[in-house]
């Protein structure tokens, strides 16, 4: 553990000097803004804020995991020269790659919400996005390593990397609706509530916007989802299915680089 | 020119590196097969061999980086079986020094001092050898080429280790830094050190090597003293016997250095590998 935490002390270091991060904070930070002040209020800007956490947080970790790890690849060996086990460089290189990001993701969006009063006009519903958004950064920085670590051309990997991207963002809610209208003779509930479970975006959508009572942005799955589970459950369920899904690819991507060969 | 430190921990104590039986597999691809060696202490082993022959795979597999599928590496009595701590016995220097770009030098040698638990001070005889000093405090985007190799360099050779793997250590070097790491390699080697390095500039090479380990399509073709291999394929040069056994496709293992391994003491630096 002292290990990992030197790791972390150094590649946190590293990672904050690089100019990508303060690129994420800030296009956070015009986002909170730009849709506080389109919208006129918190309230009315958070659904629109939500999706854009949505589709962007994913991206950026998976591209950000992916490609700092394979450029990190020579560097890997080096360390691994060193009197350094497996285990704690890994969990090293995870966190100090998932801790700046989730930081600057707080940040981003947290002090705009924070000096624009969303903490006090809609303090579940921030607390709720914030948390959300920290999580997916942890299921899909995990990913991003999964890829890395998986595949072993760079190129390829970020290939990869896009598809698992558009698959979990776009092509999933188009599939999971498709097999609804194809089977829409059929009592779906407990398939659909699958649907979701397997699906850490529409997961994290469903904390943030049951929250927000916005039923109709729900995409179908969501909305069996909240009526299966209904409010705090609901949230509860979906925060221990995120953290399942931040944990499965996690174990994954830590035996991927035990076992691996440089 | 530099004032040798003596080893750390229990400096006595030279390191013997065996590879027995080993085979390994990348997909269709046999890399390395039977391959039986052994680098002496306080010899320099040159590992040749054409391209894809398994030289880095080899050394990798001393550093625990690539796992054998058959067969077993060891330095002294300590297999290399995944425990990290046998690497504080090792110096390497990788080919490609692709450290992170927003490091300093300083920042880099306190990183692996800290990950080493290294109380220092450290050997930076290199750093003045190379007149490096001015250098150490800027972000590694900003060195050149030649700077970086020299950075690499020192960093293998900071923490007095009795085991060093140079992965082409004069690639990118200019005559006088090459020089400068040749005579420093031949001073490791002289202390006692075992070095183990590859490289594809055979005249470099020849200056600073005593045995040869020769792979070709995985297997071990020759393994013995240089002055044996030249005078066992008649030729002046390490290029030409090279050259020669790679068109010749020979196996030439010389009883040289397995004859010395088998006549070495049981345990020789066991004591020191921890």
């Amino acid at each position: 553990m002292r290990a990992t935490l030197k790791v972390l002390h150094y590649e946190v270091r590293n990672v904050l000097r690089g100019k990508v991060l303060l690129g994420y904070g800030v296009f956070f930070v015009a986002a909170t803004l730009g849709l506080v002040r389109l919208g006129g209020s918190v309230e009315r800007a958070l659904p629109s804020l939500a999706n854009i956490v949505l589709l962007a947080v994913p991206l950026v970790s998976l591209l950000v995991s992916t490609v700092f790890l394979y450029d990190r690849r020579a560097f890997t060996e080096l360390l691994l020269s060193h009197p350094v086990g497996r285990k704690d460089l890994f969990r090293g290189l995870y966190l100090g790659l998932t801790l700046p990001l989730a930081g600057m993701f707080l940040l981003g969006v947290g002090l705009p919400m924070a000096l624009l009063g969303g903490v006090q006009q809609a303090p579940a519903s921030v607390a709720l996005l914030l948390t959300s958004g920290v999580l997916l950064t942890a299921v899909f920085t995990a990913l991003g390593s999964v890829v890395a670590f998986s595949v072993g051309d760079s190129a390829r990997g970020l290939a990869t990397a896009l598809v698992i991207w558009l698959a979990v963002t776009l092509v999933y809610d188009g599939v999971v609706l498709l097999a609804s209208h194809t089977l829409a003779a059929y009592p779906l509930e407990r398939p659909m509530l699958a649907a979701m479970v397997l699906n850490p975006v529409d997961l994290a959508r469903v904390m943030v916007l049951m929250a927000l009572d916005a039923s109709a942005l729900l995409g179908y799955t969501g909305a069996v989802f909240q009526d299966f589970f209904g409010g705090r459950w609901g949230v509860a369920g979906a925060a221990f299915s995120l953290a399942v899904w931040v944990a499965l690819p996690y174990g994954l991507a830590l035996r991927r680089f035990h076992r691996m060969d440089f | 020119m530099t004032e040798m430190r003596p080893f750390r921990d229990l400096g006595e104590h030279p390191v013997w590196v065996r590879a027995q039986g080993i085979r390994k597999r990348f997909g269709p691809l046999q890399v390395l097969q039977d391959v039986d060696v052994c680098f002496r202490p306080g010899r320099v082993t040159a590992v040749l061999g054409p391209n894809g022959a398994g030289k880095t795979t080899l050394l990798k597999m001393i550093l625990g980086l690539v796992r054998p599928d058959e067969g077993t590496v060891t330095l002294g009595d300590r297999p290399v079986n995944g425990e990290a701590e046998y690497r504080r016995d090792i110096g390497y220097m990788p080919q490609l020094p692709r450290f992170p770009e927003n490091l300093t030098g300083w920042e880099l040698t306190a990183m692996l001092d800290d990950l080493r638990d290294f109380q220092g001070p450290g050997d930076e005889t290199l750093l003045d050898a190379f007149a490096l000093r001015e250098e150490m405090d800027k972000p590694f985007r900003t060195l050149s080429g030649g700077n970086r190799q020299k950075l690499n360099a020192s960093l293998a050779l900071r923490y007095g280790a009795r085991v060093l793997v140079l992965d082409e250590p004069t690639a990118g070097l200019d005559p006088v830094a090459a020089r400068v790491l040749k005579e420093r390699v031949r001073a490791e080697r002289d202390r006692g050190c075992t070095v183990l390095l590859t490289s594809h500039e055979l005249g470099q090479l020849e200056a600073m090597a005593d045995d040869v380990v020769f792979l070709l399509e995985g297997r071990v073709r020759f393994e013995g003293e240089l002055v044996e291999l030249l005078t066992a394929t008649g030729h002046e040069d390490l290029e030409g016997a090279i050259a020669s056994l790679i068109q010749e496709g020979r196996t030439l293992i010389t009883p040289g250095a397995l004859a010395a391994d088998r006549a070495a003491p049981a345990g020789a630096g066991a004591a020191g590998v921890a």
